[in-house]
């Protein structure tokens, strides 16, 4: 995976993770093109389109747009898959997540996408194992902030 | 981040990581891989802290530190890193092991010599129990082999285990952890899949091993649900792509049929962009499914349309032209926009090459020009052009087709092109054939409402003012000589400079303008696909400049030039300002032999060992020819014209054809006038090129004006004294 979006139907940008190397300005020119190019898709159309010389795999849940692209020899069907596992982490997390959760908690919700995907592959193929790894990250954060407090 | 600039934040990220407490470094971590790039100074000030913390005693903070390195590591991070992964790879527990993995496929990613310092560990990471490692070591083995081809050929060695895992995820029972929709673990399973693709490729062996697995995997997957498909789709890719056994293509290929049947749009998706893939290959097994693609043709979404648009046109053959041919045209009048010139020139390679007969052929084509006429090609209009002047006998047929449809609508710029040129070719034929109602007034009415539009736009002007004019050689009329003087005046130059040039002919040389513009022959074609209708074009209305004396030999120039494009015989002297235009170099013309031929009447003159030779002598006018060996291949000939009658000549010319290879340069002559009774001589000297060493012939052609009236004559010259044959 190159880069993973997630922006709301108005055109915000709620989350960015890039895979790879990009400067600033051409970050910026890329969301900006995706956007417009995923918001102007109709709601029965294929999630599947071409972009450049990449993929792009996108699903629209509630109000959120995840967007991802992926490389020629990339398997779209199974990028569908990771977009759902990682919508059902935030939701397992959240607790019935909504783009408010994830507007107000962005740090978590990088927390949660750092702890599944690395370097744009998928880290653990179990639910569980990644769930029960942020529960314990987070432990150690209040630890350590209620060491500080003492 | 998040839209806002955020600079002064990099220094306080690199201060937090520093920090001893976790949740300073969870921060600081995140803003690195958010703020930092490797292009920034600031990420180097991180190597150190990273270093440190990978070597922490708490896991989370070892995980934070590798996921930094794989998220935003420079190369020179990566190379002073890469041991410490290593180590992490062999001796800790699975969950920086599975970290650690995917660490180094950004690392041999980014710093591809470090490949080989994690080939090893990989290889051992392969029999773990934790699926998170075993899904890390195939990763960072796939990105390895991809690489590498040495490192592929010893992991060639693993394919039994690989199979050996697969086969345990596809027959064991439900296990909770991995489980997606009955389907156990099937991000690990398409990953294995991808391996055992890229290490079957091109190798019997490997892809034997591999041939019961993904026969099982093809057969016992599940395909109601999304995953279960995914798992199918990259069993397919595999077995596409190694060198599987016929039965399992089949499968395969039934798979894909079936995927098109699905409703969910992505899965048809997906097949077409598959099927488009083994077209080439296995075109039988694709046709069978082609109603179904063809169809597709209808759908709503664009990328399907398009995924459709590119299968078709690749299963389109002699078979099923006619079939395919409707849809496509179908499909044409309500595609979107963007894949208008596509489909296009898609069905315009199909028609021409599966064209059941010649008049389907200018069916097809007229029917594109009318419905998406503006996204055609440039070459199109030359190309149909030369396919109707080549079937003569739907001359008729074409032109009155033509006709209606500019009738109906004169938008489509290439369509009016086309209409224009035949109108003026086959004007007569308009108006004698069996469309009873069409006047030559209607015709004419025609031409101005061409006329008048084509001026505003900037598309070629010339055709619409030479096609009345050829129309008027046909069907004289006097209205035609109007429009044209219209013109005369207008504003824009080109259409200006054409009228005031038709009008000349008109005007001045009236006698000749019936041959200047009769009906053009055959046209050749060239396999540049630049065909000699658009020399001729240029030529014929080029020459048509007033107040040339060379307009007699001009003409013929003209005629000669239609004949073979490949002699560069015709050279009218530098004095006319180089009007020839750049006769392209095509390929051997076999009318180009014939030329010397066609032009008739070979006087054979008579071999005389003489320097000087009479090659041509008549009615008073003699010309001599003398030549010299300058090179080897290289010759000069000088020509000598006299008059011996009692009149002057004017407009003496001299034209010369020589063969193919030989190449010709014409000299300014020294005059165009020959006194009376032998006061003065004209000589004009042509400089020879026969690299071939070719039979010399020469072919020349006299022209001039002798007491009012025009005479030409043609003489053939076969041998060159001092030449030595």
């Amino acid at each position: 995976m190159r880069f993973m979006l997630l922006f709301s139907r108005q055109g915000k940008l709620r989350l960015q993770k890039w895979y790879t190397a990009t400067a600033e300005r051409d970050k910026k020119k890329m969301v900006r093109e995706l956007m417009q190019i995923v918001l102007a898709r109709k709601p029965k159309m294929c999630s599947f389109l071409e972009w450049r010389d990449l993929k792009i795999v996108y699903k629209r849940y509630a109000s959120l747009y995840f967007c991802c692209a992926i490389e020629e020899q990339d398997n779209e069907l199974i990028t569908l898959e990771v977009i759902h596992r990682f919508v059902e982490l935030l939701d397992k997390y959240f607790g019935s997540v909504c783009e408010l959760d994830i507007i107000f908690n962005f740090e978590k919700a990088y927390f949660i996408l750092d702890e599944f995907l690395m370097g744009g592959e998928i880290q653990d193929t179990s639910k569980k194992s990644v769930l029960k790894a942020i529960e314990q990250a987070d432990l150690l954060q209040e630890v350590s902030w209620a060491s500080e407090l003492t | 981040m998040l839209g806002y600039p955020a600079h002064f934040g990099q220094m306080e990220c690199v201060r937090m990581i520093a920090s001893p407490r976790y949740s300073e470094k969870r921060v600081g971590y995140l803003g690195a891989m958010m703020l930092l790039d490797e292009k920034q100074d600031a990420s180097l000030l991180i190597t150190n802290s990273i270093k440190n913390d990978l070597s922490n005693s708490n896991q989370y903070i070892q995980s934070l530190a590798l996921c930094t390195l794989a998220c935003m590591g420079s190369a020179e991070m990566c190379r002073d890193l890469a041991p410490e992964i290593d180590r992490l790879l062999r001796a800790s527990n699975s969950y920086i092991k599975k970290k650690a993995a995917l660490c180094a496929v950004h690392i041999v990613r980014k710093v591809h010599d470090l490949g080989e310092l994690f080939t090893k560990a990989a290889r051992s990471l392969l029999t773990e129990k934790n699926h998170g490692v075993v899904h890390g070591a195939v990763v960072l083995i796939t990105e390895l082999c991809e690489r590498n081809s040495e490192t592929l050929e010893r992991f060639r060695k693993t394919v039994p285990d690989l199979v050996q895992i697969m086969k345990g995820l596809v027959i064991s029972g439900y296990s909770p952890d991995h489980d997606v929709a009955g389907i156990s673990d099937p991000f690990l399973q398409v990953r294995i899949l991808r391996l055992l693709r890229i290490l079957g490729r091109n190798n019997e062996a490997a892809s034997d091993a591999m041939n019961d697995l993904l026969a099982q995997v093809a057969t016992n997957t599940d395909s109601t649900k999304t995953v279960g498909n995914a798992v199918l789709y990259e069993t397919v890719l595999t077995v596409l792509d190694i060198k599987s056994e016929s039965g399992l293509r089949v499968l395969a290929v039934n798979i894909l049929g079936r995927f098109l049947l699905n409703n969910d749009r992505n899965i048809r998706y997906i097949a077409m962009t598959s099927l488009q893939k083994i077209v080439g290959t296995d075109h039988n097994a694709v046709q069978r499914h082609r109603g179904t693609i063809v169809d597709c043709l209808k759908d709503q979404d664009a990328s399907v349309k398009r995924r459709a648009l590119e299968l078709s046109l690749a299963l389109v053959s002699a078979s099923n032209i006619r079939s395919m041919m409707k849809e496509l045209l179908s499909f044409l009048s309500s595609c979107p926009p963007e894949l208008r010139s596509q489909t296009a020139s898609g069905i315009f390679n199909a028609a021409e090459r599966y064209a059941p007969s010649q008049r389907w052929h200018i069916d097809t084509i007229l029917h594109v020009l009318t419905t998406a006429g503006g996204d055609v090609r440039d070459e199109t209009v030359p190309n149909l052009i030369q396919l109707i002047t080549n079937t003569s006998e739907l001359h008729c047929y074409t032109v009155h087709k033509l006709y209606r449809a500019l009738l109906s609508d004169i938008s489509q710029q290439p369509l009016v092109q086309v209409a224009c040129w035949c109108i003026g070719e086959y004007g007569d034929l308009l108006l004698r054939g069996e469309c009873q109602e069409t006047e030559p007034v209607q015709v004419h009415r025609a031409q101005q409402t061409l006329v008048f539009p084509s001026a505003n736009s900037d598309c070629d002007p010339v055709n619409p003012l030479t096609a009345p004019l050829s129309l008027h050689n046909s069907t004289p009329d006097s209205r035609i000589r109007s429009i044209v003087s219209i013109y005369g005046s207008c504003i824009d130059v080109e259409l200006q400079q054409r009228a005031v040039e038709y009008n000349a002919l008109f005007k001045k040389y009236d006698h000749m303008r019936a041959a200047v513009l009769e009906r053009m022959p055959v046209i050749e074609k060239n396999s540049q696909g630049h065909t000699n209708g658009e020399t001729i074009k240029e030529s014929q209305t080029v020459k048509v400049k007033p107040g040339e004396p060379q307009q007699p030999a001009n003409q013929v120039c003209d005629l000669l030039d239609l004949l073979g494009g490949s002699e560069q015989p015709l050279q009218p002297s530098p004095a006319l300002g180089s009007a020839a235009p750049p006769i392209p170099v095509s390929t051997p013309n076999t009318v180009g032999g014939d030329l010397l031929d066609l032009l008739g009447g070979l006087e054979p003159t008579p071999i005389t060992p003489v320097a000087t030779v009479t090659v041509y002598e008549k009615d008073g006018v003699t010309v001599t020819l003398g030549c010299e060996k300058q090179s080897d291949s290289g010759l000069t000939v000088t020509l000598t014209a006299s008059n011996s009658t009692e009149s002057d000549i004017r407009g003496f010319t001299l034209q010369a054809a020589v063969p193919k290879s030989v190449q010709l340069h014409m000299k300014a002559p020294s005059g165009d006038s020959l006194p009376a009774r032998g006061a003065a001589k004209v000589t004009q000297m042509v400089v020879l090129n026969n690299p071939n060493k070719v039979n010399l012939k020469m072919r020349l052609r006299i022209s001039y004006t002798s007491q009012g009236s025009a005479v030409q004559d043609t003489v053939q010259i076969d041998s060159f004294p001092g030449l030595g044959q």
